[in-house]
């Protein structure tokens, strides 16, 4: 399985993991190591430098890439803010850009969206934009210098699986960069699926996170999505639309006299 | 369009007409639904749905999972001034009893401050009385600038601002304003609010839409449950809810469910609420508004509280002490109610991860 390459990096997992939602930070090393991940998300807003028990860093492997969202920004402005104050914290250069201005359906404001990618990019932020699938604003983001994009595949929380399936096609064939599903994953099959499509990686928390057995979640997702890549580079058979008939409709026209 | 004309428009609906009229069947036919309407939400507080609570438990549990996951977040109150013109007959602030007055300065303020962030908690809500004299939105503001330099977020239940002075709270770094209708029953608004500005019902039921329109980022709506009939009051408390974020999407939209407790003072008509009646409301508020936080007091047993947890509960205070200096402890004063949970934040945090979630201590900062 060839290795993702994504902000001038090489990545062994295509899996990315979310830091929250767990039921205690102690299974947050366990979870990293059973999925084999090598970049997990963590939300800037939540990380607590002042007592170390509390401090979320010092939960994750230092050989792990971190990637801080900006989760909690409801503007560009917002995410910009929590980016700098990220990277003066020493957390890096990564930076998930999630802006979200509705709280009733927790979707991400592309176009906000895009103004914080346009200035982080510019800053030096190797940036990946969580984001509506939508073609256009996934054009303007490579534009803008993201790294790459992660379109929802459903909204956040909800575990619903691909309901964005053919957008997202639409922006795994048209954009060069690595895209990266997230959100909506709730089962290692969607995660499957994703991987499958031709995504290069996909983001799981909530199914993981929620799950009776984390660990256990975890490597199944990191399965799924080794089997989802596999798939995918050994090409699936064709899927027909049409059963092939034993005599075709237009068999006749290959009988004698036509 | 302000909230008073959808709680006006409710005036002569016949809410005991229709939660009798709801039955078994409607609430399962409810319940196989993705989504709530008003009606439906209504129907989930009827006495037929106290029949369906394991079920709407179920469905609670499951989506205050996914959209909070195995957390609780943490915070406390911080009392800085109890000097208070208004009467309201179920509290224990009420200017006419006879307590001891106390206001902060700075300095003390300061104090307080250190001696609950050694606790670890991270996020404060800053309280007053309601006095223009004594605690005046610059008091407040100035006050919250001390606080800021030992908490990650601070949020304030203060009395009623104005759209200029929520302005410029949100722009001195306040994060959050919560603010109780405390009777939505107009009529029962009246009759508890003996004398004082609070008696201006209209411009308490605005006041939580002058916060959002102020770029609150959180806004923190309930009823003080047992002052009136609790269905409607609750049923009302999701309208109000749902009218603020649908109006003011990027503001976070939070509830909280205070019962009555004993106070300094007296109100005999009190019309209890069970832990049923309780637990009821919780589920169908989350049912109705999956993304709404939903916030308990240490007003609530140790043992009830730790239950809710995973019933949909998602914001705890802990730890708390409902006097003036009362973390300090130099110049503590009477509690505007009595706590029923005295468990110590360390203690509570045992509970929550005993319960497989997770206490959290941090969800915002300044930024
Ligand atoms: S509820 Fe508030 S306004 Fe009423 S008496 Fe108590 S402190 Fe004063």
């Amino acid at each position: 399985m060839g290795k993702l390459k994504i902000g001038g990096i090489e990545l062994g997992s295509r899996l990315f993991i979310g830091t929250g939602k767990y039921p205690s930070k102690d299974t947050l090393p366990k979870v990293i190591e059973s999925s084999g991940t090598q970049m997990v998300t963590i939300a800037l807003r939540r990380v607590d430098a002042t007592r170390n028990e509390n401090n979320i860093l010092s939960y994750i492997p230092k050989d792990t890439i971190l990637l801080p969202n900006t989760s909690g920004a409801r503007n560009a402005d917002e995410a910009v803010r929590i980016a700098r104050l990220a990277r003066a914290m020493g957390c890096g250069d990564w930076v998930k850009i999630e802006v979200i201005s509705d709280n009733k359906y927790l979707l991400p404001d592309n176009e906000e969206t895009l103004k914080a990618t346009d200035i982080l990019a510019n800053e030096g932020f190797k940036v990946l934009p969580y984001m509506n699938p939508d073609l256009m604003s996934a054009k303007k983001l490579v534009d803008a210098g993201a790294v790459g994009v992660m379109p929802l595949g459903a909204p956040i929380g909800t575990n619903r699986g691909l309901r964005m399936k053919e957008l997202i096609g639409i922006i795994i064939e048209e954009i060069k960069l690595p895209v990266i599903v997230d959100a909506g994953i709730g089962a290692p099959s969607h995660a499957a699926e994703a991987m499958e499509m031709g995504a290069d990686a996909v983001l799981v928390n909530t199914a993981i996170a929620t799950s009776d057995d984390p660990v256990k979640m975890a490597k199944a997702f990191s399965l799924a999505v080794k089997a989802g890549r596999y798939a995918c580079t050994a090409r699936l058979g064709a899927k027909s639309e049409v059963a092939s008939a034993s005599s075709p409709l237009t068999g006749f026209l290959h009988e004698e006299g036509f | 369009m302000s909230f008073y004309e959808v709680v006006s428009g409710y005036k002569d609906f016949d809410f005991n007409g229709f939660l009798s009229s709801v039955n078994s069947e409607r609430v399962r036919v409810i319940l196989s639904n993705d989504k709530i309407s008003d009606m439906d939400f209504l129907a989930l507080l009827s006495p037929a749905a106290q029949g369906h609570l394991e079920h709407m438990a179920e469905k609670a549990r499951r989506l205050s999972l996914n959209h909070f996951g195995k957390a609780v977040l943490l915070y406390a109150p911080i009392y800085i001034s109890n000097y208070c013109i208004n009467r309201c007959a179920y509290c224990g602030f009420n200017h006419d009893n006879s307590i001891s007055r106390k206001r902060l300065t700075m300095e003390e303020i300061e104090q307080e401050a250190i001696e609950l962030s050694k606790t670890g908690i991270r996020h404060v809500l800053l309280l007053t009385g309601e006095s223009k004299k004594h605690s005046p939105a610059d008091y407040i503001i100035e006050a919250s600038r001390v606080l800021r330099r030992h908490f990650d977020s601070v949020t304030i239940e203060v009395s009623p601002l104005t759209l200029e002075e929520y302005v410029h709270a949100a722009k001195s770094g306040i994060d959050g304003v919560t603010v109780y209708q405390e009777a939505y029953d107009e009529e029962v608004y009246d009759e508890v609010h003996l004398s004082g500005p609070k008696k201006d019902y209209r411009f308490r039921l605005d006041t939580p839409e002058r916060a959002c329109r102020a770029n609150m980022r959180s806004v923190n709506v309930g009823a003080l449950l047992g002052l009136s009939d609790w269905r409607r009051e609750a049923f009302m408390t999701g309208m109000h809810a749902n009218y603020l974020q649908d109006k003011y999407p990027s503001t976070e939209i939070s509830v909280s469910f205070p019962r009555i407790r004993p106070h300094a003072g007296v109100f005999e008509k009190v019309s209890g609420v069970s832990d049923i009646q309780l637990v009821q409301t919780i589920l169908a508020m989350r049912l109705f508004m999956p993304h709404v936080s939903q916030n308990i007091s240490t007003r609530e047993t140790a043992t009830f509280r730790d239950n809710l947890i995973p019933l949909g509960i998602n914001k705890f205070s802990a730890g708390s002490c409902t006097e003036v200096g009362g973390y300090s402890g130099a110049q503590a004063t009477e509690a505007q109610f009595e706590i029923s949970d005295g468990r110590s934040v360390g203690d509570v945090c045992e509970a929550i991860l005993a319960r497989g979630y997770q206490p959290l201590f941090k969800n915002w900062m300044s930024i």
